[in-house]
């Protein structure tokens, strides 16, 4: 528990011990760079060969008070030498920038686990921001962990000072490159993948790179040679099959997925989209691309962003609208267009903490009856649900490519935590993906703009510019085949069944669920979205027990996998572990009669894999 | 990192019997080839469905006039698309032989906006009224103008809701008492030229539903420019408002209170063309050519190609019974239009980083290799 300013002259000869998993959760001010160090952190262990798996916990506010509790900015990071689904549900070691990050943090991590604290910051201010009564660095209430005090600002600026030609606020706020290279140190980390991002990112500013280098450094000489640390630890590489991969968070792999989509289809990519919290990046990330056609639009407002991409849509190109929860119930009336004019439209909704504005940084899963139901009318749209970070690649070219056949609207229910987590992508071989079929009409000869085809139901795609096609579609009801504005009750009836019908026949297309464990059993966890990680770990973790326990996790939410109602009546009981109070589990218990039990969480927080864990073993 | 499988589909059961017979109002015979542009006449955008405005309504004039004006604007038809929102005007792009797009209350110039963007050699109309562009769909009125989105947008004000059954609109008088105002309108209206103009729209025109002539001058010259023209076109609702324009538009006073704005020409106006604006100092004034000593000379000449909205603005504020009612084009600049900007910024990129390449796409970022 020493705190040394200078580091002794004689090295001590350390241990060095494996460890097979290890969670970090770095935690600041929001301005103390701790996305940026937790990101490197996460890189170099990916380079080396662990598993990863991460999840950024930052505030609303992009700069609440310096030192205050809702400033508090975190990344957690779980790196393992097998293969894992989660960031951890724990973190086993706590690095704490200033008394606020303390304060927020110290519940998750575990008895007896590891912290490393500034303690610079451990001022009477800072204590008194951050609602100490009294400094618990003195006050024995850290007692029962290790805690490992350094006083990483002074270290920093004693670094630095006269050794680069910066102010005295720059030198400061590299603070975080000294924190890292005492955690490079620590878990045996190679320095060079982040003094390579240094000397990239900062090319055009060598005083900065020169002094985040000499931090990143010093941070690690500093470690090795403190009697503060006696031992460091090694976390050895993964199995993991060989290939190339990418780091990616969900948000990227949703951009990159529909620009890939959208090449796959040979068409053009219209995005339409208002800045909204968790799903701006998808805005940023396409806006990017526009050497591929990729065209982004900034609406005025929630509304006219679908609108265009309805308008895009109906010109032929692939018409993509993003938003979060909110947006989503100011679109659905444009989304019943959509439906009504059987025109392809795909709505990304990365879903966040409701009602209204609600938590706008954490994550939710929420939206899935606003999805499935949320507009007036019988109005029936696909709904899919990536799983994983990655999976949100694929899942966008599902999206498209069910858009396309069945010339609906498709709804792709990403969330907070998916969006902003990241992991390893094997990257895919792109000529190996397969392409998106599309079908325009061109012959005037028997054209009907409501003509079905036969398996699909699907009416025609004819696009404007096409002679002889001029048609007219909307809002209002049309007669089935002609598209004549149209009021007849019988033809109504069949123009709401056949919507529907669409939908339903959309299942000839969907992969059947695939059970993890046994095809019968006790207990069935069944789960969508973003649980899946923790779902899937907690199943495995109990079958290694030897335990009755499967999981199917469903990516297709409307319709249903054709299989989903045989595989669960094969299981005694069936629990549903979802981030709201059981919106999936109501619609299985309606279609399939079964008395599935909802496992509610709406915290803002993903599921911990040991919650379910104790969940399900109430059933077994 | 891993994700549940992907297998292969499997297919359900019932169906709707989908081949309901097609009752058609002549379907089949509308979808055909149109002459080329040069051969198209105005029965080559009259499309075979029955028009269903209440007899005697404002809306046939227009209606009448767009496609007369259609062919000699040299566009193919299968080029042109209409799109509108809701109430009566919005039915529109049905009775035109053209693609169209009856959408939703208030986001025509939203889903015109996604239209135009993709394609930009449609020649895109979005028609609207005064309560679907001004209240409902108040806010992309104003981004759509100064998007300077190349399209053509008609506003047809008749100062009333008429589709909803007759309750006040944005642009009804203040004090007028409908169906929801029993004991008048509160709310001060909006004037749709004012808002346009403050909205840098480049192109801005207003015509009147019973002048025939003129409004196809005004079509005429909205199509023409490049970027977004707005026209307000004053018409009549002989149900719920009828003679809401009477009082300058109606025949027998028209020449005395409505001003045929005309570039480069002054502001005159009166049956014995003697009346005219002037400006005394920051102010318009009426004036009588040949009284105090007043001739032609004093009067403001009209220029639509200021860069400054001033003067336009300023002639979107005229109105009765102090000035004389202004109708023509108000304002005509050259901006580059959005879908133009949109196109050439892919351009660029595609000029700067080559075309889009996949498998560079996702071999990006941060990557490594295991072995």
């Amino acid at each position: 528990m020493s705190a040394v300013l200078e580091p002794p002259v004689e090295t001590i000869n350390k241990q060095l011990e494996e460890l097979d998993t290890v969670t970090i959760r770095f935690a600041g001010d929001s301005g103390d760079g701790m996305q940026l160090t937790g990101t490197q952190f996460t890189n170099t262990s990916a380079i080396v060969g662990n598993d990863i798996s991460t999840l950024p916990d930052f505030p609303a506010e992009i700069r609440a008070p310096a030192g205050s509790l809702p400033g508090v900015s975190g990344f957690q990071l779980n790196f393992s030498s097998h293969d894992i689904r989660t960031p951890g549900d724990q973190p086993n070691v706590l690095v704490a920038m200033n008394p606020a990050a303390l304060k927020v943090n110290l519940p998750d991590l575990e008895e007896g686990g590891t912290m490393i604290i500034n303690t610079d910051e451990f001022t009477k201010e800072n204590l008194e921001h951050a609602a100490y009564k009294s400094n618990p660095l003195e006050d024995g209430s850290l007692t029962g962990y290790r805690v490992h005090m350094l006083p990483i600002s002074t270290l920093n600026v004693n670094a630095l000072k006269g050794n680069v030609d910066l102010s005295r606020k720059e030198i400061a706020r590299c603070k975080n490159f000294f924190a890292l290279g005492v955690l490079y140190w620590l878990y045996d980390r190679p320095l060079d993948p982040t003094l390579n991002w240094i000397n990239a990112k900062f090319r055009k500013n060598p005083e900065l790179a020169k002094a985040n280098e000499v931090a990143l450094k010093t941070g690690y000489n500093f470690a090795e040679t403190t009697e503060v640390f006696t031992t460091h630890y090694t976390v050895k590489k993964a199995v993991i099959a060989p290939g190339r991969y990418r780091k990616i968070t969900g948000n990227e792999a949703t951009a990159i997925g529909f620009v890939t989509a959208a090449e796959l289809a040979g068409r053009t990519l219209f995005y339409g989209s208002y800045p909204i919290t968790p799903a701006s990046d998808i805005l940023h990330e396409l806006a990017r691309h526009k050497n591929f056609g990729v065209k982004t639009f900034q609406a005025e407002d929630e509304i006219a962003a679908v609108c265009a991409a309805i308008g895009a849509s109906f010109a032929g190109h692939v018409g993509l609208t993003g938003t979060s929860g909110p947006g989503v119930a100011l679109k659905q009336e444009a989304i019943g267009l959509a439906v009504m004019t059987e025109l392809p439209l795909v709505i990304i909704n990365v879903q966040r903490g409701g009602p209204s504005t609600g938590l706008p940084t954490k994550t939710e899963q929420a939206d899935l009856f606003q999805a499935v139901w949320g507009r007036n009318g019988e109005c029936p749209a696909i709904v899919i649900a990536p799983a994983t970070p990655s999976d949100c690649f694929d899942m966008a070219i599902e999206a498209v490519r069910l858009a396309f056949k069945y010339m609906v609207p498709v709804f792709y229910l990403s969330d907070g935590y998916l969006a902003n987590g990241a992991e390893p992508w094997a990257v895919p071989a792109i000529e190996k993906l397969p392409r998106i079929e599309v079908k325009f009409a061109t012959d005037p000869k028997n054209f009907m703009p409501y003509a079905r085809d036969e398996r699909t139901l699907a009416r025609p795609w004819a696009l404007p510019g096409t002679p002889g096609l001029e048609h007219r579609i909307g809002g209002i009801e049309k007669q089935n085949i002609t598209g004549n504005v149209n009021y007849d009750p019988e033809n109504h009836h069949l123009m709401v069944k056949l919507r529907q019908e669409k939908v339903d026949r959309a299942v000839a297309d969907i992969p059947p669920v695939e059970v993890f464990g046994d095809q019968s059993g006790k207990v069935l966890v069944l789960g969508w979205g973003s649980t899946y990680g923790s779902i899937t770990s907690a199943v495995e973790r109990m079958r290694n027990e030897g335990k009755s326990v499967s999981s199917v996790h469903l990516r297709h939410l409307n319709p249903f996998p054709g299989n989903l109602g045989a595989v669960l009546s094969n299981f005694e009981t069936v629990i549903i572990p979802e981030m709201n109070l059981g919106q999936l589990c109501t619609m299985i218990r309606a279609k399939y009669l079964v008395d599935a039990v909802a496992f509610s969480k709406v915290k803002g927080r993903p599921f911990q894999i040991r919650e379910i864990v104790r969940k399900v073993e109430e059933y077994l | 990192m891993s994700t549940p499988g992907n297998g292969s589909g499997n297919g359900n059961g019932h169906h709707v019997d989908a081949s309901v017979s097609a009752e058609s109002e002549g379907g089949a015979s509308q979808f055909q080839i149109a002459p080329p542009p040069g051969e198209l006449t105005k029965k080559d955008f009259v499309s075979n469905q029955e028009v269903r405005w209440c007899p005697g309504c404002g809306d046939y004039a227009i209606l009448n006039n767009v496609q007369k004006v259609m062919p000699e604007l040299g566009i193919s038809r299968e080029k042109m698309v209409f799109v509108s929102g809701i109430g009566c005007s919005s039915r529109f792009p049905y009775y035109m032989n053209t693609y169209g797009f009856h959408s939703i209350h208030g986001r025509a110039p939203a889903i015109a906006t996604g239209i135009k963007a993709a394609n930009p050699e449609l020649s895109v109309w979005v028609i609207t009224g005064d309560g679907d562009a001004l209240s409902i769909g108040g806010n992309h009125f104003v981004h759509v103008l100064r998007r300077n989105l190349d399209i053509n947008y008609i506003l047809f004000n008749n100062r009333i809701y008429g589709l909803t059954k007759g309750q006040y609109s944005p642009t009804s008088v203040f004090g007028q008492r409908t169906k929801s105002t029993p004991m008048g309108v509160i709310d001060y209206p909006v004037n749709p030229l004012s808002l346009a103009i403050a909205s840098e729209a480049t192109f801005v025109a207003r015509s009147i539903d019973i002048d025939v002539k003129h409004l196809g001058t005004m079509v005429e010259a909205a199509a023409k420019h490049k970027g977004v023209s707005f026209l307000e076109v004053y018409q009549n609702c002989n149900i719920f408002n009828d003679g809401a324009f009477d009082y300058f538009a109606e025949r027998s006073v028209r020449s005395d209170k409505v001003l045929y704005l005309e570039h480069g020409k002054p502001m005159i106006f009166g049956k014995d063309r003697n009346q005219g604006i002037r400006m005394n100092g920051a102010h318009p004034e009426v004036v009588t050519i040949g009284e105090n000593g007043i001739t032609e000379a004093d009067i403001l000449v009209h220029d639509i190609n200021l860069q400054d909205p001033s003067v336009a603005f300023m002639l979107a504020r005229m109105e009765q019974p102090d000035f004389p009612q202004p109708v023509g084009v108000f304002r005509a600049i050259e901006r580059p239009s959005y879908d133009g900007m949109l196109a050439a910024q892919i351009d660029t990129a595609i000029a700067k980083s080559g075309p889009g390449s996949l498998d560079k796409l996702i071999n990006s970022g941060d990557m490594w290799t295991v072995e």
